[in-house]
């Protein structure tokens, strides 16, 4: 059993970083042009790690399932990126960042790297800044700034609705100056299907060519796996189509410890769903919880006549809506972070007040907005006693230079002018804090092969705060990872070229060919996707936003039997010799069966309520806070690393200890 | 507008890889709901090729809300079909009528050839970038303060807009000399506009547009029809500003 040493470096919080950084063996620029790195993934992670590491003279090959690494799903993300910068003065530090972030995660990340995070944010900013990254500015010409759910400062930079897109073009931009000078050897429409390890060190991958279908193998001194999250084992969530957990997935089948796989975030504002067709959920931005309101008719009347469509809300008065979050968490209102504001809207149409025709759904409401900003609009314009049909106009215009590429967005999916009535939202499966388990250096528990994004577990905690998975990419990709690895790497500068003809490679590739050959040769009757449908509604319904030991164990079990049913019934048309989707879908959903087993067992073990994740045996019973979510400090302050055994139901438990020494563990409170 | 099942006959492209022949096969799809986009509707084609034991039709995806780039389909003659300023994953089935036929084939290119039916390959476009879509700056840590540098707003804005370029290829496809100049302008603008970018602008710009007629894009004569189907609405004037750039840079450079 390997132990879990995070290799924390000692001394004050604030110098750990810096010390850690000055102490870290380097390799020197000769020898580093002898020493290879893959990074398996291109996002903000992969693709700012690639580049730097580039930069930095080592050869580095790249990998993406996407045609280019501009597609990553990094590109998706709306809302913003944060950084302690306080240029706006409203008190903000990398403290403040810090604690933020800590006591947002429920006290379940391990303090030193979030503070790591909260030191390098600024360097992200500049940064981006640096390469052109066009983010939003003031009339004077300075970045500006928005507040995101969960803190009380505005520190969030943005590029309208568009800032994982400019960030991630940033970083593309920086990876495509690398390739195009021959440091980077990127390898599009490549999957990652195995890890493969020489003398217990991670020495390469085994990858397949989407077009041709050909299984390559890949040595290196390290490997890098940016892979992102593994969000869709919910079948509908807000990643993308081809997300996935499959590298992670296959190297923690070689050793590496998966922590925490049930801290998954539901977000709150997602468009609902609306019926049986849909693949693919929609995220609307949670910038618009600076603007919108949240509320559901007060009377249950009024819902039933709007699911009956015989009342619009707009017809509702004022006194007969039911601000919730503002009446229950007064201090944020509707900027309390995630995971609370998931689980208030659930448990408002639990009750029967949701308002779309499934039940499933709360209004996000711009109208006060609109008109607040219209007022200040006419005020600034020096108009005297606008119209109220003006200041409506005024106020749109100003809410379309905000928000405008979502609210179209919006219109285009539900037909639904969003400017006139309100959105409806419904939370959905969007981010997966736990991943795979990395120390301090950001390495796995197989020595050589690191973590980085959203695919390792270590910052967030059991709930991220919002625009901080940018920030945690970029930090993990340009500013940590490339100083860290050298710690490792400053001991291989004698080991030489790693050949590809070793066994273990051609145990590895034996191994990713039979299980093509397997699953193609089964021939069944139901589709890839009729079992990631059923293994997505186990998921919802008993692994969701609220969770007890019962639905847990018939979750374990339903998984089971549904991965039995899968590897002897599922059909998979044409060949592995070329471009073949389903059989791409076949491997990511077999994983998907194996990881969801252990996703329930992680949720049944941890007998309390943290974060994102809400067991019902584990409320407050009394008290101002009662009803609210209840942590258990004194049995689940660590970190729950699994080890393979070769089946998810007997997978290994290892404690990682949370030693809390500069915030105070407190039960979070935003009333 | 309500939710409606619908009826359609589809005439998609077929082709078995890049070396093969291709050709336009029918399917009728019944009961398609008006609210699915058009990429729920062919998920459910697929299925249903699939549990007949056919192959499903190959095609590119990702993100489906309209950021990735990666659809791209040309549907009833049009590079992400009728809607304007979407992208063929944000296209709903609203947009067509009960026993409509629509045809779909790949985005059309000498430079863009065909992987698979409806997928091709647009690695061209990184090949582009990786000559000049960039400032040469290395991630140090130790750049400026972001604010060290103001930029007036409008420029900013002007910026912004032009670097929304999902570089889906809509522009190429749509083109009838098959030219990328809508693509590349936007990234040539984009960093033009900046001070950051300036530096390097005219090395940027010869070496961008030269990689352009490497890899066998047309060349421009100003139909305009790019920016039509465009879905991210990047303007002509990006064009233009390539122009003048190219220009200043041919007639200065040293
Ligand atoms: C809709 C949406 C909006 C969001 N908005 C925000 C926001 O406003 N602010 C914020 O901070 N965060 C936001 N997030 C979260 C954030 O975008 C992600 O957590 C983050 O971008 C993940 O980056 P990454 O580099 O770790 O992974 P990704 O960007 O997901 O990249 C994964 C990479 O791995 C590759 N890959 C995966 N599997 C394999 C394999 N087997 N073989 C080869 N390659 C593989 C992919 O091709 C890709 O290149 C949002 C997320 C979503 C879904
Ligand atoms: S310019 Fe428009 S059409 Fe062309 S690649 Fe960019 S987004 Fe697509
Ligand atoms: S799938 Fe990403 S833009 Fe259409």
């Amino acid at each position: 059993m390997a132990t879990l040493d995070s290799k924390i470096p000692a001394g004050p919080i604030h110098e750990k970083w810096t010390n850690h950084k000055n102490h870290i063996n380097l390799v020197n620029p000769a020898n580093k042009r002898h020493i290879d790195i893959i990074v398996v993934g291109t996002g903000l992670a992969g693709g700012a790690a690639a580049a730097s590491l580039a930069e930095m003279g080592y050869n580095v090959k790249a990998f993406c399932y996407q045609d280019s690494p501009r597609r990553a799903h990094s590109i998706a993300a709306q809302g913003g990126i944060n950084a302690a910068k306080n240029y706006q003065n409203d008190g903000d530090s990398v403290y403040r960042l810090f604690y933020d972030t800590v006591k947002g995660g429920d006290y379940r990340a391990r303090e030193a790297n979030v503070h790591r995070l909260a030191e390098v944010s600024a360097n992200i900013i500049d940064q981006c800044v640096a390469q052109g990254v066009p983010f939003a500015r003031d009339y004077g010409g300075l970045l500006d700034n928005r507040s995101f759910g969960g803190v009380l400062v505005s520190r969030t930079f943005y590029a309208k609705g568009q800032t994982g897109q400019q960030l991630l073009l940033g970083a593309y931009s920086a990876l495509s100056r690398q390739i195009g000078k021959g440091k980077v050897q990127m390898l599009g429409r490549h999957e990652m299907l195995d890890l493969v390890l020489i003398g217990g060190k991670a020495r390469g991958i085994i990858a397949r060519n989407l077009v041709t279908g050909e299984i390559e193998r890949h040595s290196a001194h390290a490997v890098v796996l940016a892979t992102g999250g593994y969000g869709n084992v919910f079948f509908l969530s807000t990643n993308a189509m081809g997300s996935n957990v499959t590298a992670a997935w296959r190297a923690h089948k070689r050793g590496a410890y998966f922590a925490n796989p049930c801290f998954t975030q539901i977000h709150p504002t997602c468009i609902p769903r609306s019926g049986e067709h849909q693949s693919k959920l929609t995220l609307m931005s949670e910038s618009l919880r600076n603007d919108g309101r949240i509320w559901v008719p007060g009377k249950v009347e009024d819902a039933k006549a709007i699911r009956d469509g015989k009342l619009k809300p707009t017809q509702i008065k004022e006194e007969d809506r039911d601000y919730f979050l503002e009446r229950r968490y007064p201090a944020f209102g509707n900027l309390v972070p995630r995971d609370v504001a998931s689980r208030a809207a659930k448990e408002r149409c639990d009750e029967g007040f949701g308002v779309n025709a499934t039940g499933e759904a709360v209004y996000l409401d711009f109208q006060s907005a609109i008109m607040r900003y219209g007022k200040e609009k006419a005020m600034v314009e020096g108009i005297q006693n606008p119209s109220a049909d003006k200041i409506q106009a005024l106020g749109k215009a100003v809410i379309e230079a905000k928000y405008g590429n979502l609210f179209q967005m919006y219109y285009k999916i539900t037909d639904e002018n969003p400017y006139e009535t309100p959105m409806k939202i419904y939370p959905a499966v969007h981010y997966t804090m736990g991943g795979i388990w990395v120390d301090y250096n950001l390495m796995t528990t197989i020595p050589g092969c690191y973590a980085a994004g959203e695919a390792n577990f270590s910052e967030h905690g059991a709930n991220r705060l919002g625009a901080s998975a940018l920030m945690q990419g970029l930090a993990d990709g340009y500013f940590v990872l490339p100083y860290t690895i050298g710690e490792y790497l400053s001991s291989e500068i004698r080991t030489g070229k790693i050949s590809t003809d070793l066994p273990e490679f051609i145990e590895a590739e034996k191994n990713v060919k039979d299980q093509i050959e397997k699953m193609i040769n089964i021939k069944g009757t139901k589709s890839v996707d009729y079992f990631h449908k059923r293994l997505g509604k186990v998921m919802w319904d008993k692994v969701g936003m609220a969770r007890n030991a019962q639905g847990l164990t018939e979750a374990m079990a339903e998984i089971r039997a549904i991965r039995e049913e899968f590897w002897s019934d599922v059909r998979i048309p044409g060949t592995p010799n070329g471009l073949n989707p389903e059989l791409e879908k076949a491997g990511r959903v077999a994983d998907f069966l194996e990881l969801g087993e252990l996703f329930a067992k992680d949720a049944l073990d941890r007998n309390e309520s943290c974060g994102g994740h809400f067991r019902e045996e584990s409320v407050e019973l009394d008290g101002e806070q009662k009803g609210e979510a209840k942590r258990d400090d004194v049995n689940f302050a660590h970190v729950s690393a699994w080890e393979w055994t070769g089946d998810p139901a007997t997978s290994v438990k290892h404690k990682e200890e949370l030693v809390y020494e500069n915030i105070k563990m407190v039960q979070r409170s935003y009333k | 507008m309500a939710e409606k099942l619908i009826n359609i006959n589809l005439k998609i492209w077929r082709q078995q890889n890049g070396q093969s022949q291709g050709k336009m096969v029918d399917y009728p799809l019944k009961g398609v709901s008006t609210d699915s986009s058009f990429l729920d509707m062919l998920d459910m084609l697929n299925e249903e090729l699939v549990n007949k034991g056919d192959e499903p039709v190959a095609f590119d995806h990702d993100c489906r809300e309209g950021i990735c780039g990666m659809c791209s389909l040309y549907i009833n003659g049009e590079a992400h079909g009728p809607d304007r300023g979407v992208t063929t994953c944000q296209l709903h089935m609203r947009m067509f009528k009960d026993g409509e036929t629509i045809t779909v084939e790949p985005f059309r290119a000498n430079a863009f050839p065909v992987v698979r039916d409806l997928v091709v390959d647009r690695s061209a476009f990184d090949r582009i970038m990786q000559k000049g879509g960039f400032v040469s700056v290395n991630t140090s840590g130790n750049t400026q303060d972001a604010n060290a540098l103001p930029i007036p707003k409008v420029d900013a804005d002007k910026a912004f807009d032009a670097a929304t370029c999902i570089g889906c290829g809509a522009c190429v496809a749509t083109c009838k000399n098959a030219s990328a100049m809508l693509f590349v302008s936007a990234k040539v603008s984009q960093l033009s506009l900046l001070p950051q970018g300036k530096v390097e602008a005219k090395e940027r710009v010869l070496n961008m547009v030269n990689q352009m007629d490497l890899e066998g894009f047309g060349n421009c004569t100003n139909t305009g029809a790019c920016e039509v189907e465009c879905p991210k609405g990047i303007s002509l004037d990006n064009i233009a500003r390539m122009n003048r750039e190219y220009l200043k840079a041919t007639v200065t450079i040293d």
